[in-house]
């Protein structure tokens, strides 16, 4: 019984050390899609733009890896996103994109001002493809192999440092 | 200069805090001069932090964005009073409000306590001295609220919308009273074990600070669940979140140490527990208080997060209750056993009714933390949800209550059981509730229904003690606990109701039709704009009606400019038997808009009932205050 007045002191330095170890490791709170390792969900879309050939579930498994960047013209870190977008492009990476509730006039400013480095735009104006992704906000993209499975997701927009992890990756999935 | 003078201010107060320190724990020759010196720093330091205070609710009365505390969480176009309250929206101000009502606690102990042996009070006030001093340190080293910023900023950021209502005003600085009150109970649990006097004569001079504190934290959880439940929008008046969590714990230990300090300053049993549960008490509010500014847990509350400080925090919380907690283990097997008391008396009851608390209390605590030893321990995230809570705590908190109506029917030391037979009519419209509860409502599980029972019969028990009483004789802490009994029946009649009877309808409608919602008809008229001092919103006219008379309802959607964000503002309609609750959502492109409409029969005796608890409590504390006034003057 008489060691139990050591009992309050033990708890406390249960929860404690329990603290410490949360400041030293943050939460981590970024939601990771489940879709990482799965197949690409099936989706049409209508195209975003005349001229620029829309997307589907089939042209991601044509056999080559590419990035799928969700965007919108109404996204400022996009614009921040889209010169290292360019970037990936002359390097050779293909990129696709998914403009999510978006209005075509805007886009094409967006496009003009910020450059197009998509092979295909598809338009999401509900952001139903984009929760099929399991993608939570914009910019967000993936990595979908040749065979059209989801290799990786990248929250927020890609930085700089970024580029040769995205790049290795993209190879890697080829 | 004003924000000078307040930094000029605190760093004084920290001189003189290291000073109290001195005074009270140094050589042996220094403590014997020392009880008079230490009351009067005591007294200037809480002066110092108070007027350090009133300054930084100047600069931003004033919008004085030359500071960046104001510049970063304030703006000149916000109304008047959120200006001042929102001297303490944000971290540093937060701290500082924090501090100054320690400095005022250890003032008042220093004012109030005079009764108290001299040694023990002077090394409570010692204890109080080190614990602000490492609140200074605090501040001033890493949370300066006065720091500058050149040059001024032309226009503040402004303050978090959420917090733009008067719930500011209200609910941090009662809560704070409640959490920093409680170091008064710690400082002189501590005193007492360095002193090893811990008998009635502590629990005495103990108790009126417990009591007002607890008063204080309870009035601050009851208004802080209230704005929650009109300002977020969600329909819902307590969420099981860590940072409600956190204020929940300090008051769960609180009302288990007002019981057991009964017995204390009563009996002269209960010693040991008695310090361990003033100890726990305050602790709980430091660990509230580091949950709340570190953001370690996830939670509604995220705003004025910062891990760097988090640290800095958790480092004073584990010195503090650390260094307590080995001098309780260290000097209270010295503190001998009181007088021994019989299975059935009132001891025993609360003894009970301290075991129930502290094992909800661990059952709140184990669920807090428990996302956060599992991750640490095996790397998987979780969250611990109102399921738990309900399903653990609900059925110890429902024989908690049922309790509470034989406790105050026991006699001191060995009861004899006889008045219990007057709790036969209470169990019996306990019995009958809960049987019409299980025939006539299909909705909600056993335990609201059991809820409802149990509140029936402790309704009536709570006045049983004043049977066979003078009612003008009766003196007014029972009175108080009568009151604060019958709250805890009306708040728990309150939750069972609308948690069994709530009806919520998620609608798109167009202007012009009509919705029904339990027993409302609700017809939406419109949509139009509108404007107040720094939003515009969007408000939609409901006509609600159940048979005769309209009430209407005015919801808005609202859009703050700086900083931007959209906010809802409920409507809601109180009428006798319960709240309707509305909310505009977003609209369709179709011309419908969403609405969501709850009908929450009795949920207003939620608060209502939190209100009278916090009530019997300063009844309570009235009477005490008063009979020792008047023993004083006779004298």
């Amino acid at each position: 019984m008489r060691n139990l007045r050591f009992l309050p002191l033990a708890l406390v330095a249960l929860v404690v050390a329990a603290l410490v170890w949360r400041l030293a490791n943050p939460p981590d709170t970024d939601v990771q899609s489940a879709m990482v390792g799965q197949p690409v969900p099936a989706f049409t879309a209508p195209a975003a733009l005349p001229g620029k050939p829309t997307l589907s579930t089939a042209d991601l498994a044509d056999g080559r890896a590419k990035l799928v960047n969700f965007f919108a013209s109404w996204c400022v870190p996009c614009v921040g996103e889209a010169p290292v977008l360019a970037m990936l492009k002359q390097q050779g990476v293909p990129i696709v994109g998914i403009a999510v509730r978006d209005r075509p006039a805007d886009l094409l400013q967006f496009l003009s001002d910020n450059g197009d480095p998509f092979e295909r735009i598809a338009f999401d104006p509900e952001s139903r493809t984009q929760l099929a992704f399991g993608s939570a906000g914009v910019p967000e993209t993936f990595i979908v192999d040749g065979h059209g499975i989801i290799r990786l997701q990248h929250i927020g927009p890609i930085e700089p440092g970024d580029l040769p992890g995205l790049v290795k990756a993209v190879k890697d999935a080829q | 200069m004003i924000a000078e003078a307040g930094l000029a201010a605190l760093w004084l107060a920290a001189a003189l805090a290291i000073l109290q320190l001195f005074l009270a724990f140094g050589p042996s020759r220094v403590r014997t001069l020392a009880a008079e010196p230490v009351r009067s720093i005591a007294i200037v330091e809480g002066l110092l932090t108070l007027f350090a205070m009133a300054m930084l609710m100047w600069v931003f009365e004033r919008t004085d964005l030359s500071v960046i505390l104001v510049a970063e969480n304030s703006h000149s176009a916000k109304p008047w009073l959120y200006k001042v309250a929102g001297a303490w929206g944000n971290h540093e101000g937060s701290m500082l409000l924090w501090v100054t009502i320690l400095g005022l606690a250890g003032a008042a102990i220093a004012i109030f306590s005079r009764r108290l042996d001299k040694k023990t009070l002077t090394a409570a006030l010692g204890a109080q001295g080190a614990l602000a001093l490492g609140f200074f340190a605090f501040l001033l080293l890493s949370s300066n609220p006065f720091a500058r910023l050149d040059p001024p900023a032309f226009e503040g950021r402004g303050l978090n919308p959420l917090l733009q209502d008067p719930g500011l005003v209200f609910h941090p600085p009662t809560l704070y009273f409640g959490y920093v009150g409680l170091s008064v109970a710690f400082s002189l649990a501590v005193g007492a074990l360095i002193t090893g006097r811990v008998d009635s004569a502590l629990a005495k001079a103990m108790r009126p600070w417990v009591l007002g504190a607890w008063i204080m934290l309870t009035l601050g959880i009851t208004a802080g669940s209230y704005w929650a439940y009109y300002e977020l929008g969600w329909g819902g008046w307590w969420f099981w979140d860590p940072v409600e969590n956190a204020s929940l714990m300090p008051w769960l230990a609180a009302t288990a140490l007002l019981h057991s300090i009964n017995v204390l300053a009563a009996r002269d049993s209960l010693r040991a527990w008695t310090v361990m549960l003033a100890m726990i008490a305050f602790s709980m509010s430091m660990v509230g208080t580091f949950l709340v500014r570190s953001g370690v847990l996830t939670s509604v509350h995220a705003f004025a997060v910062d891990p760097k400080r988090g640290t800095v925090l958790l480092a004073l919380l584990a010195f503090y209750v650390g260094s307590a907690f080995v001098l309780f283990a260290l000097r209270s097997g010295k503190l001998s056993e009181g007088p021994r008391f019989e299975l059935v008396s009132r001891e025993a009851a609360l003894v009970g009714n301290n075991l129930l608390l502290t094992v909800i209390l661990g059952i709140v605590f184990i669920g807090t933390l428990y996302p956060l030893f599992v991750e640490a321990a095996t790397g998987a995230k979780l969250s611990v949800g109102a399921p738990y809570f309900n399903a653990v705590a609900g059925p110890l908190a429902l024989m908690l209550a049922v309790l509470v109506c034989v406790g105050p029917l026991l006699n001191w030391k060995a009861g004899s059981g006889e008045k219990l037979k007057r709790l036969a009519v209470p169990a019996l419209v306990g019995a009958t509730v809960l049987l019409i509860a299980i025939v006539a409502i299909p909705e909600g599980g056993a335990l609201p229904k059991a809820g409802l029972g149990v509140a029936a019969m402790l309704s009536i028990a709570a006045f049983l003690p004043l049977l066979g009483r003078k009612l003008r004789r009766t003196p007014l802490s029972t009175w108080g606990m009568v009151v604060a009994h019958f709250g805890i029946a009306v708040a728990l009649a309150g939750m069972a109701a609308s948690t069994m009877l709530t009806k919520e309808v998620l609608t798109a409608a167009r202007p012009g039709e009509q919705v029904q919602v339990g027993p409302w008809l609700i017809e939406f008229e419109s949509v139009t704009p509108t404007a107040g001092p720094n939003w515009t919103a969007l408000e939609a006219e409901l006509r609600a009606s159940r048979g005769s008379g309209v009430t209407v309802l005015r919801p808005q959607a609202r859009y703050y400019t700086s900083p931007p964000t959209e906010t809802t503002e409920s409507a809601i309609a109180t009428v006798l038997s319960g709240q309707l609750y509305t909310v505009l959502g977003k609209p369709a492109e179709d011309g419908r808009w969403q609405l969501r409409l709850w009908w929450k029969p009795f949920v207003t005796f939620i608060w209502l009932g939190g209100a009278l608890i916090a009530l019997g409590g300063a009844l309570s504390l009235g009477g005490r205050a008063w009979r020792g006034w008047r023993r004083e003057r006779e004298r």
